[in-house]
């Protein structure tokens, strides 16, 4: 057949590689200055912009969807053209893809540091952005499949399978997880109210790792891996069963986030059981990996790119081990909310996403720029660089977290909380922190070598914008013949293939969110429970912008340990109106569910102005900016009919009202501030902040109140 | 309407049970599928990222 002439685009991979790398310093150096706030408050600069609760989303953002984000781009981009012998579909859509990314990305580091959040977990930009998020996706989409059904290459590599897997998956988990009620450009609410939004969050969550930075990175791997080592694949027959029981299974794991939570029995057990039967293809993948390097390990001594991508697998098959077991439930107690998670995710971060996309950095920069990598020393000093700086940051957590969980639950002979000051267990394990630090800073003064070492090769070699490249095109007839047609078919039809990757984790997906639908029969629900005054409202928005939800939770679990220093635990009826749900993740400072009157309104005041003053030695930022900014009450009325669409029984005409009822609240707590010789503006943020602090928990007491009184059944 | 079929489902036990089930028939019908597929074929699938021709076509452009 006659050989069709085309050509490879390597530009718009330069683009992404570009992005990458600056991204990858950018979101490196606020992750460690985030550590460095967590044992030196001070570096909060008492600046709403940089404190620690902004900061953090940030970090968390840079590094997933701008660094990890480009890195995947850029790697499918240069290995879905070659693998299918052709260039990409559309030269327009691949730079429209580069460019609204890099503006969402933009758009991103503005809103976040200005406390624009929807307040849950990586998925915290505010929906204008999450619809560009959506269109962008769709360009990329559009992209692969144009080039998938243009292809030269009958049959479609494994590593084309988990792309696919990941445009589908990742659209449909992030337009279920997105769905928001408006309230102004940049504030929505989440459609889900408390638990249910507490379940499709870690839905979405837990796939996120799996379908953004898992499944590409298989993909990376599978076709990267082969190429440095120069041989094939250890077993395709096991890539195949990993890609398909990894997409299958992982989709059902993510309500093992939710252990102990409010969330009903039945799903935790569901959330357990697939989270250990995962470690089966996690492994199977872990171990195709390494094998194909077997008989090839004089090489990887010499090559840095092997070395790299060595490391790498082994931190997917040690994260992907510890994951499960973390989900069991008795690991799960001890682990959950403390520096273990943490640890736990930065294997998954530094080592496999990290140390896979400096492995594939430093392969495809030298053959884009047709030269030789400037510097082999410099790159196996970055590796060791690299290597020592996982160690440093993931020891030291792995301790804080059991230290820490540990000191928690100790109770003294007299049955007593050993540690009843929450602080002192937080105070005890700040060399770790520092020890982090030290940890994240070595990981990156590497990756600054690296860019150096990459940014020398490609001036000293000459960039191919173009590359060549021939190959037949597919016969229009094709005929199967005999033995593995059943294989053949899907691999050559990519659209069947599309649908049954999307049919595979749909039904993970639906049995796990029938019980969203469900839940509202599941939730007891509990009469004294009402919606937030318009006052706590706007207080409770404030601990949602400030991202009080990082460092604090709001989900007292049912251990004697919890109930004794918080008091009852939580129940899913007390979160029905939460949109969205802060039950956190970890906890820094102690929980806040049970906050009302513990402290009067004027600890409160003082606390937020200088936490260390009230709690001596305490690492919480300083909020003095809520001291002279004041609430905008012309918002009150939206949020209220925001509210009421998506579920919350305001009475009909009460957005009429509400600032008047704000009003008369804010001057019931300056008041009594003012017995304290505290003078402040009612309508200060400070006040709204504090009267929703003083809610939480208010309304479980008001229950047990009525039922002792009343004495009445149910 | 069919929030009330759903909120009938009364036996919420066995969710976990036929998710199970599910699986394990995908599994089977997965290993079956692989390992009766053809020899051949594996290998040349195996060889793709090593023969796509990316690197040893090299041949500079004018940017
Ligand atoms: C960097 C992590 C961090 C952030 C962010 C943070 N806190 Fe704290 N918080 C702590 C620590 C640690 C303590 C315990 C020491 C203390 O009392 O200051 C604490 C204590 C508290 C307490 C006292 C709780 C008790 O039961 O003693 C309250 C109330 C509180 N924080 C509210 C907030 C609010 C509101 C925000 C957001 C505006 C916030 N915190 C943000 C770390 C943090």
């Amino acid at each position: 057949m006659e050989l069709e002439k085309f050509s490879y685009d390597n530009k718009v991979v330069k683009a992404f590689i570009i992005a990458t790398v600056t991204f990858g310093l950018v979101g490196m150096s606020v992750g460690l200055l985030a550590a460095i706030q967590l044992f030196y408050p001070i570096f909060n600069f008492d600046l709403q912009y940089t404190t620690f609760g902004r900061i953090r989303p940030l970090h968390t953002n840079a590094i997933i969807f701008a660094f990890v984000g480009n890195a995947m781009f850029a790697g499918v981009y240069y290995s879905t053209q070659r693998l299918l012998k052709a260039r990409m579909f559309s030269d327009a859509l691949s730079w429209i893809h580069f460019w609204g990314w890099q503006l969402i990305i933009l758009a991103a580091a503005i809103t976040l540091p200005l406390g624009f959040t929807s307040g849950k977990e990586y998925a915290e930009l505010e929906w204008p952005i999450d619809i560009a998020i959506t269109l962008i996706w769709v360009v990329f989409a559009w992209n692969m499949i144009g080039t998938i059904l243009t292809r030269r290459e009958r049959h479609m590599y494994v590593a084309i399978w988990f792309y696919i897997a990941t445009l589908v998956t990742v659209a449909v988990l992030h337009i279920v997880n997105s769905f928001e009620i408006p309230v102004t450009l940049f504030k929505s609410y989440s459609w889900y109210a408390g638990v249910q939004d507490a379940l499709v969050q870690w839905w979405y969550g837990h796939n996120a790792v799996a379908f953004f930075l898992t499944t590409p990175f298989l993909g990376l791997m599978y076709y990267f891996l082969p190429k440095a080592a120069n041989r094939p694949v250890y077993s395709y027959r096991l890539s195949i069963i990993h890609f398909w029981s990894l997409i299958f299974i992982y989709i059902w794991a993510g309500p093992h986030h939710l252990l102990y939570t409010s969330l009903p029995d039945w799903a935790q057990s569901l959330g357990v059981v697939f989270s250990i039967m995962l470690i089966a293809p996690s492994w199977g993948g872990m171990l195709n990996g390494l094998m194909t390097l077997r008989g090839a390990w004089d090489k990887v001594r010499e090559e840095p790119v092997l070395k790299f991508m060595v490391v790498a697998v082994t931190a997917y098959g040690m994260a992907t081990l510890e994951g499960p077991l973390l989900s069991l439930k008795n690991v799960n107690a001890i682990a959950h909310f403390t520096d273990w998670i943490i640890a736990h995710v930065h294997v998954g971060g530094l080592g496999w996403n990290g140390f896979l996309i400096f492995g594939i950095l430093y392969w495809m920069v030298p053959r884009m720029w047709a030269t030789k990598l400037y510097s082999t020393q410099l790159a196996n000093i970055h590796f060791w660089l690299g290597t020592l700086g996982i160690i440093f940051y993931a020891l030291p957590m792995y301790v804080s977290g059991v230290v820490q969980s540990l000191m928690w639950k100790e109770f003294s002979p007299e049955g007593f909380l050993v540690y009843k000051n929450f602080l002192e267990t937080t105070v005890q394990v700040l060399p770790l922190h520092m020890l982090r630090a030290i940890g994240g800073g070595l990981y990156l003064i590497g990756a600054i070598l690296m860019t150096y070492n990459l940014i020398k090769t490609a001036y000293a070699g000459s960039f191919i914008a173009n590359e060549q490249a021939e190959a037949a095109p597919l016969a229009k007839a094709y005929s199967v013949t005999s033995g593995g047609w059943h294989h053949r078919l899907l691999e050559h039809k990519p659209i069947l293939f599309t649908v049954l990757a999307l049919v595979a984790i749909l039904i993970g997906g639906i049995m796990e969110m029938v019980p969203t639908f469900l839940i509202k029969s599941n939730i007891p629900t509990i009469s004294s429970v009402k919606p937030y005054t318009s006052l706590e409202l706007h207080g409770r928005d404030i601990y949602i912008r400030e991202g009080c939800v990082n460092c604090h939770s709001q989900m007292i679990r049912p251990f004697r340990s919890e109930t004794e220093r918080y008091g009852e635990y939580s129940k899913a009826g007390e979160y029905v109106y939460d949109h969205p749900f802060l039950w956190g993740s970890k906890r820094t400072g102690p929980d806040l569910h049970r906050l009302n009157g513990k402290y009067s309104n004027t600890w409160h005041y003082n606390h937020m102005l200088a936490p260390d003053a009230v709690s001596t030695g305490s690492i919480m930022p300083a909020y003095p900016w809520l001291f002279e900014q004041s609430i905008d009450k012309s918002l009150t009325s939206g949020k209220i009919r925001a509210l009421r669409t998506v579920g919350v029984p305001y009475e009909d005409g009460y957005e009429s009202q509400a600032n008047d009822d704000l009003d008369k609240q804010a001057a019931e707590i300056v008041a009594s501030l003012k017995a304290d010789e505290i003078e402040v503006m009612p309508e200060t943020e400070i006040v709204a902040l504090i009267a929703y602090l003083q809610r939480l928990g208010k309304d479980i007491k008001a229950e047990k109140v009525a039922s002792s009184e009343l004495k009445t059944p149910n | 309407m069919y929030k009330n079929v759903l909120q009938n489902i009364d036996n919420i036990a066995i969710w976990p049970v036929v998710s199970f089930v599910i699986f394990f028939l995908f599994f089977l019908c997965l290993l079956w599928w692989v390992f009766t597929s053809d020899k051949k074929f594996i290998d040349t699938m195996k060889q793709m990222p090593l023969n796509d021709g990316g690197t040893k076509t090299f041949v500079k452009q004018p940017n």
